[in-house]
């Protein structure tokens, strides 16, 4: 019975976020300088006044704004979430053609640097103090304050421009018909991109990871567990490890948000096409607002699942929170 | 500094750090416009003695162009970071001294702005306020303030349960009063502290959103539209365009941290054992 609560509860804090969401972004849109009519007319030379009026139906432009709200709000539970200006499409298929794209990019790069970032951080955290923890841990801070665009530029620079191993950019190679391109092409497209993307909170993890290993070794149960003589890997695994991986999947797991901005400056820096490149193509020039307000609403559900993600997650790892126990 | 206690030895490492910033910050403001003139007898050279960070395509010295840009977005960084800290002051005390339905507000919002990617709201509230440097600082500010305003709002509530509050209370203050006299002025080392950790942020979202072509125009010698122009060139092999301007950034960034990560050493009593 509680857990059916909780839940609703939690729900209902959801949509009524996503909803809050939707009211302020779409108050941001309309407060834009440019009013839709400029815009649709500046990005469709010589459109026929007919679609002109459709266009300005659907953002209900002679409106006022509350009712121009609700009817887009109608719209995007409806399905129809308007005309991208740049794509020339529904907005709803390109955020799902270009969200797919975006998946394989920032699952790779979420899976690696949750993995790296783990054991970095257990590396760290069993040398806690002595040199290679020291010179790794250098590292980390100063990954901490390298921009994600500028290791993408470098990367760029080194390993596609210098060194030749990569392409310069894309997901597929330029001139091959979709349909022939091959799984190990797309993985070489791929590995750059997902790289400079992971670089983005491997550091986070694997410092957070070192702070709370360095906590349980602290504790009097691993004092005890070496007194017993359990080596330094077996209290690792059996305390360490164990311990550190609930804060660690928290933390990753509620990462998604920076994971979908760092994928607006890897996306874009590569010409990767997904969902982050669209974004920022979607606020150039006279701003793609049906493209862009679909876009915030889409990060703001990716963002709400990957909290989802980690407080279940954590309910399946951790005995502690499984029953009753209230944090 | 091994005559030194670690005291003396941080308040060193921060005066040491703050000089440097202020350093680049004159820097940048000092040197001249003619500094940045197009000169076609020296494109594209890379670094040398002369023209250490190497040249642009337009003969331009890619050192002073640096400056200029590290320069700037100090500039844009401090006014960012000011009214984002400012903000989060505003926020945290309302909701630790403020009635519980302000404080529930307060993290209801606090949720909704953690909703949204920060770079995807930036570039909204950018447009929304016609891009520019303006945009951009509303964008980074809007944004930056969420986890100053957990701290202070937790280290307001602290203060509050003290008895020297209760007793003030029971004297007749109000709580406005209360709290304006008794627990803003112990909120001093985390708003500076909180002020300059947040510095390192606005600077990067800056140069970033500048880099994607949302926050200052293509006319600024910022260190973003530099990296941006250095897109077209690194097909050529012209790496230094991009490795000295950003590594310059990251050292920037570096440094503002070092700063605040000393000063709250030395401000705040419970962080000292460093």
């Amino acid at each position: 019975m509680g857990k059916l609560k909780s839940v609703a509860i939690y729900a209902a804090r959801g949509v009524t976020l996503l909803l809050a969401v939707s009211i302020f972004s779409f108050m941001l849109a309309s407060a834009s300088p440019i009013d839709p009519e400029t815009r649709y007319r500046l990005s469709h030379p010589g459109a026929s006044d007919a679609n002109v009026a459709k266009m300005r139906e659907y953002w209900g432009v002679d409106e006022p704004p509350a009712e121009r709200y609700l009817g887009w709000l109608g719209g995007v539970l409806r399905g129809d979430w308007g005309v991208s200006t740049t794509y020339r499409r529904p907005v709803l298929e390109v955020v799902g053609t270009r969200f797919k794209t975006s998946l394989a990019l920032m699952m790779t790069a979420w899976a690696f640097s949750g993995l790296l970032g783990f054991a970095v951080g257990c590396l760290m955290g069993v040398f806690r103090g002595r040199w290679p923890d020291r010179v790794i841990r250098r590292f980390c801070l100063l990954l901490c304050s390298a921009p994600t665009f500028w290791i993408g530029l470098v990367f760029l620079a080194v390993f596609a421009a210098a060194l030749g191993w990569f392409p310069f950019g894309l997901a597929v190679p330029p001139g091959v018909p979709p349909d022939q391109v091959t799984m190990g092409q797309r993985i070489h497209h791929l590995i750059l991109p997902a790289l400079t993307l992971s670089f983005l909170s491997f550091a986070n993890l694997a410092l957070h990871t070192r702070e709370k290993l360095g906590d349980v070794f602290d504790s009097d149960y691993a004092l005890f567990a070496r007194a017993r003589g359990e080596s330094d890997a077996s209290v690792l695994l059996r305390h360490g490890a164990r311990n550190a991986l609930i804060p660690a999947t928290m933390l990753h797991f509620g990462s998604f948000a920076e994971l979908f901005g760092g994928s607006v400056f890897a996306e874009t820096i590569f010409s990767y096409p997904g969902l982050g490149a669209a974004a920022a193509a979607a606020g150039m020039g006279a701003s793609d607002m049906p493209l862009f307000l679909g876009i915030v609403m889409f990060s703001a559900c990716f963002v709400f699942a990957g909290n989802l993600m980690a407080n279940i997650l954590a309910q399946i790892i951790d005995p502690r929170t499984r029953e009753g126990v209230k944090a | 500094m091994r005559g030194l206690n670690r005291r003396a030895a941080a308040a060193m490492t921060a005066a040491a750090a703050f000089a440097l910033i202020v350093a680049i910050y004159a820097g940048g403001a000092l040197l001249p416009d003619t500094a940045l003139a197009a000169d076609f007898s020296q494109k594209g050279l890379p670094p040398s003695w002369a023209h250490p960070f190497g040249t642009d395509f337009l003969g331009r010295d890619m050192l002073v162009r640096t400056v200029k840009g590290l320069s700037l977005s100090l500039t844009v960084g401090a006014a960012a970071s000011t009214a984002s800290a400012l903000i989060a002051l505003a926020v945290g005390m309302a909701a630790a001294m403020g009635r519980r339905w302000v404080d529930h507000g307060v993290n209801w919002l606090i949720d909704l702005f953690m909703s949204v990617p920060h770079t995807v709201l930036i570039i909204l509230i950018s447009i929304a306020l016609s891009r520019g440097a303006t945009g951009l600082m509303a964008g980074i500010a809007l944004t930056h303030w969420v986890s100053l305003a957990r701290v202070i709002r937790g280290e307001a509530l602290q203060i509050r349960s003290e008895q020297y509050i209760a007793a003030s209370r029971r004297f007749g203050r109000s709580p406005l009063w209360v709290a304006r006299n008794h627990v803003l002025p112990h909120m001093a080392p985390q708003f500076l502290v909180g002020l300059v950790l947040l510095f390192p942020h606005a600077v990067m979202h800056e140069s970033g959103l500048t880099f994607l072509g949302f926050g200052l125009p293509p006319e600024q010698p910022a260190i973003g539209i530099i990296l941006s122009e250095s897109m077209r060139y690194i097909s050529s092999g012209a790496l230094w365009l991009a490795f000295f301007p950003g590594a310059s950034l990251v050292a920037l960034v570096l440094l503002i941290d070092k700063l605040g990560n000393t000063a709250r050493h030395l401000l705040e009593p419970k962080e000292a054992q460093l």
